[in-house]
């Protein structure tokens, strides 16, 4: 693969090689017939290099100029600028050379002559393709489909237009020569007519094209009278091979970068009055598009204030402004919520001074009162006041609800209108958009905390519960707890009191979630420190329910089952606080019921009353006896028709399995809801505690 | 999925409730209890004929005016309570502390004895 660079070098050398070749055989011929000699070569071939040299000068320029993405018009411009003068220095200097040679032999010798026309139209030809190559590059500036493809079929035919020179050269005056020119010379008039790069140029670049495409086009002129004169002076005595005016692709590159240069001209001119507005368009595109950038920057709503408030105080060149931002949130120990201000060119005693005077009510939190449009929340008034004369505002929404203000201030009356009212509308709701994504983010921040701590509590409350449950030798033990949400409120334990005296309890606390999660700790806490004092069941619930009155909320309460297993006496004591009934199963009499106690959940009965409502009741176990402790997660767990697992099914999966061990039972249990409920989350916290005797 | 109204009779004030009880209807129940107890009301009775399901929470409301019923001499009763529902007061202890009847005159009688 031949790089750009290569390709460059390598037409500029042919290029150079080509026109030495060309002057070579022009000048050999010329001589050989000067004195009636046969050349040995045909004069068709410098025709044919001249032809060649043409290709070679627009492969060179098509690939050494504009490759580069972000190409300067002006730079463009320049570079012609510069060949075009470059060109005519040299061609200046040859006719200044003939100028000191005066009128000796030497000047009027026909192969001097046909030199110095060989030079100059290759230094025209030259320009003419630089010229040509930038003009293209300005024309498919923001090109279109369309356009492209009457540029390559103008190019095409401009190919085509050489080999034509080359195929038919001695009959060129005839045939096809004059429409082929005229229909490339419309073509180029035609596409002449694209000139989108103009209205990029702001006011200075705009006179300085205009200054380049004038020199530009005096080159052009200079060179094709030059060319010219060289042709009709003595084309009586001379006969130039490599006519210019018989090369269709030539004079249509003349004719084309002559147009071309004239329309740029003229629409530059047109455009100079307007070049402020465009550019001033173009600074509310830079604006609108600093605020929308201002959500993936890390800026905060105090600076996307800032950028609105420093955009539309400069687009619409306003003498002072200020943003108003509504302090929505009342904190404690402050009395009202106090607005900030961000200020442009005004002190804050100015704007609270402006805005006692001008009906500018904040009371009803909103800046504009009578005058108010309802719809756009906006208002343009006259200021009577001795610096400013008229003020445009907008109220600054997010969500329907207005969380600022931003007012503009001119010292001239009527100094806004509704053209600027439009813009500065586009840049509010742009920064309203930005500070709304703000608070979202920062809302989804939150959120993502508050997940994180629900974590944590879940994390401590599940270290609540126990791993190992404490036990003797007499019985086993498992149990099971699943929470409906992250941290629940049902609470079992176990404490060994002496090494034969064992205390069991399950609880559940009215309603579930975070709520329930504290009390249920709490409800650890009394066990805990009540279990030490060895206290009968009914005395643990009457002093739980002291401890609980002082804290329980008033609508809540907790149910609980209290269970001392003594494996000396082979006797359980236990008492039942508004808890679940306990489902026993004796093996000796092959009998499996709910047992039925007496009793008040705690919390409800707040006074000295309680021991009144409950009782500490005793049971002899004997060994294969089964203690089956449950939630009303359990109970009333619901299927898809709304019905409950209810204390019928309980017992009847306990009675299938009354032979397996308490974890096997546990296992069977808890499948048997799942299928049940026929969810994969059951709607409640449930527990189950199994105790086998051994 | 609840519907609550009150009926007045004579010096009874009936508090009909239908349907379900739950953690979020819990509140219209205390809200219509607490505006029954303002109106100085002495006699309160509870239709629970058609009282479908109660949760912890409904009982909740419940279980927080027994103390302030029992302080203001207002008397209650509660009468029609399916076997369902009334099993879950009777496990929490309620049924100990407020007076549950099968029929709406026998809840009345009740609350006349007490006078």
């Amino acid at each position: 693969m031949l790089t750009y660079k290569t390709i460059t070098r390598l037409s500029l050398f042919l290029a150079i090689l080509v026109w030495l070749l060309l002057a070579a055989s022009e000048l050999f011929i010329l001589f050989s017939e000067g004195h009636g000699l046969s050349a040995g070569i045909g004069r068709g071939v410098p025709k044919v290099l001249y032809n060649v040299f043409l290709l070679t000068l627009y492969l060179y320029y098509r690939y050494s100029i504009g490759k580069a993405e972000n190409f300067n018009f002006l730079d463009l411009l320049w570079r012609i600028f510069v060949t075009g003068l470059i060109a005519t220095v040299v061609s200046l200097a040859l006719k200044f050379f003939t100028f000191l040679l005066g009128t000796s032999t030497l000047v009027n010798a026909p192969l001097f002559i046909d030199l110095r026309y060989l030079v100059n139209l290759g230094l025209a030809s030259t320009f003419l393709l630089s010229t040509f190559t930038v003009w293209k590059r300005l024309i498919l500036y923001q090109k279109s489909k369309f356009l492209l493809s009457v540029w390559n079929v103008f190019e095409y035919a401009l190919l085509a237009s050489l080999a034509y020179s080359v195929l038919f050269p001695f009959n060129v005056l005839r045939g096809l020569f004059f429409p082929f020119l005229i229909v490339l010379i419309l073509m180029g008039m035609f596409l002449s007519a694209n000139m989108k790069w103009v209205a990029y140029l702001n006011f200075r670049q705009k006179w300085k094209s205009i200054l380049l495409i004038l020199l530009s086009m005096l080159y052009l002129t200079y060179f094709a009278m030059v060319l010219f004169n060289e042709v009709t002076i003595d084309s009586d005595e001379l006969n130039f091979i490599s006519d210019f005016r018989f090369n269709i692709y030539v004079l249509a590159l003349f004719s084309f970068i002559f147009v071309y240069a004239l329309f740029s001209l003229l629409v530059i001119l047109f455009n100079l009055p307007t070049s402020s507005v465009f550019e001033k368009k173009l600074a509310e595109v830079v604006n609108f598009q600093r605020l929308s950038q201002s959500i993936q920057t890390e800026q905060n709503e105090d600076q996307v204030y800032g950028i609105l408030l420093e955009s539309a105080a400069s687009t619409v060149l306003a003498d002072a402004a200020w943003v108003e931002v509504y302090n929505t949130s009342v904190e404690p120990g402050r009395l009202t919520p106090k607005s900030s201000f961000i200020s442009h060119h005004i002190s804050e005693e100015e704007i609270l001074n402006l805005k006692e005077k001008v009906s500018f009510n904040t009371s009803n939190k909103s800046l504009f009162g009578g005058e108010k449009d309802l719809m756009s929340h906006s208002l343009i008034i006259k200021l009577n006041n001795a610096n400013y004369k008229s003020a445009m505002g907008f109220e600054i929404n997010i969500q329907n609800e207005a969380v600022g203000a931003i007012i503009l201030l001119k010292d001239v009356t009527d100094g806004f209108n509704k053209e600027m009212s439009n813009i500065i509308r586009t840049f509010v709701n742009q920064a309203s958009i930005s500070i709304e994504n703000f608070r979202l983010l920062r809302k989804e921040l939150e959120n993502e905390r508050y997940k994180e701590e629900v974590k944590i509590a879940k994390r401590v409350q599940s270290s609540l519960l126990p791993d190992v449950l404490d036990h003797n030798e007499d019985f086993d033990i498992v149990a099971f707890s699943e929470a409906a949400d992250e941290v629940g409120g049902d609470y079992y334990d176990t404490y060994r009191i002496s090494p034969t005296r064992t205390a069991v309890i399950i609880g559940d606390v009215s309603g579930k979630g975070t709520s329930a999660a504290f009390q249920m700790s709490q409800m650890k806490g009394i066990f805990h420190s009540l279990v030490l004092g060895d206290p009968s069941p009914g005395e643990f619930l009457e002093k739980a329910n002291s401890a609980l009155s002082r804290c329980l909320e008033k609508t809540s309460f907790i149910t609980t089952s209290y269970f001392v297993i003594d494996s000396n006496a082979k006797q359980l004591s236990f008492a039942r606080a508004g808890h679940c009934p306990t489902l026993y199963y004796q093996l000796e009499s092959n009998q499996l019921s709910y047992l039925d106690t007496k009793g008040l959940g705690l919390g409800i009965l707040r006074g000295k009353d309680y021991r009144k409502y409950v009782s500490t009741n005793t049971k002899s176990y004997a060994s294969g006896d089964l203690i089956i402790l449950y939630t009303d997660g359990i109970t009333e767990a619901k299927n898809s028709l709304g019905e409950e697992f209810g204390f019928d099914r309980l017992q009847e999966i306990v009675s299938d399995n009354l032979k397996a061990s308490p974890r096997e039972l546990q296992e069977q249990l808890i499948e048997a809801l799942y299928q049940f409920s026929g969810v994969d989350t059951i709607d409640d916290d449930f527990t189950t505690l199994i105790i086998k005797f051994k | 999925m609840i519907e609550i109204k009150t009926i007045p009779e004579g010096d009874i004030s009936t508090i009909k409730i239908v349907g379900d009880v739950d953690a979020s209807s819990s509140i219209q129940l205390d809200n219509e209890i607490q505006k029954v107890t303002e109106q100085k009301a002495t006699k309160i009775l509870f239709d629970c004929e058609e009282l479908n399901y109660i949760s912890s929470a409904g009982l909740g409301v419940f279980m927080s005016y027994i103390q302030y019923f029992e302080e203001n001499d207002i008397k209650t009763g509660l009468f029609g309570l399916t076997d369902k529902v009334q099993n879950v007061f009777q496990i929490l202890g309620l049924d100990q502390l407020l007076y549950i009847g099968t029929t709406k005159e026998e809840a009345k009688s009740h609350i006349d004895e007490q006078l």
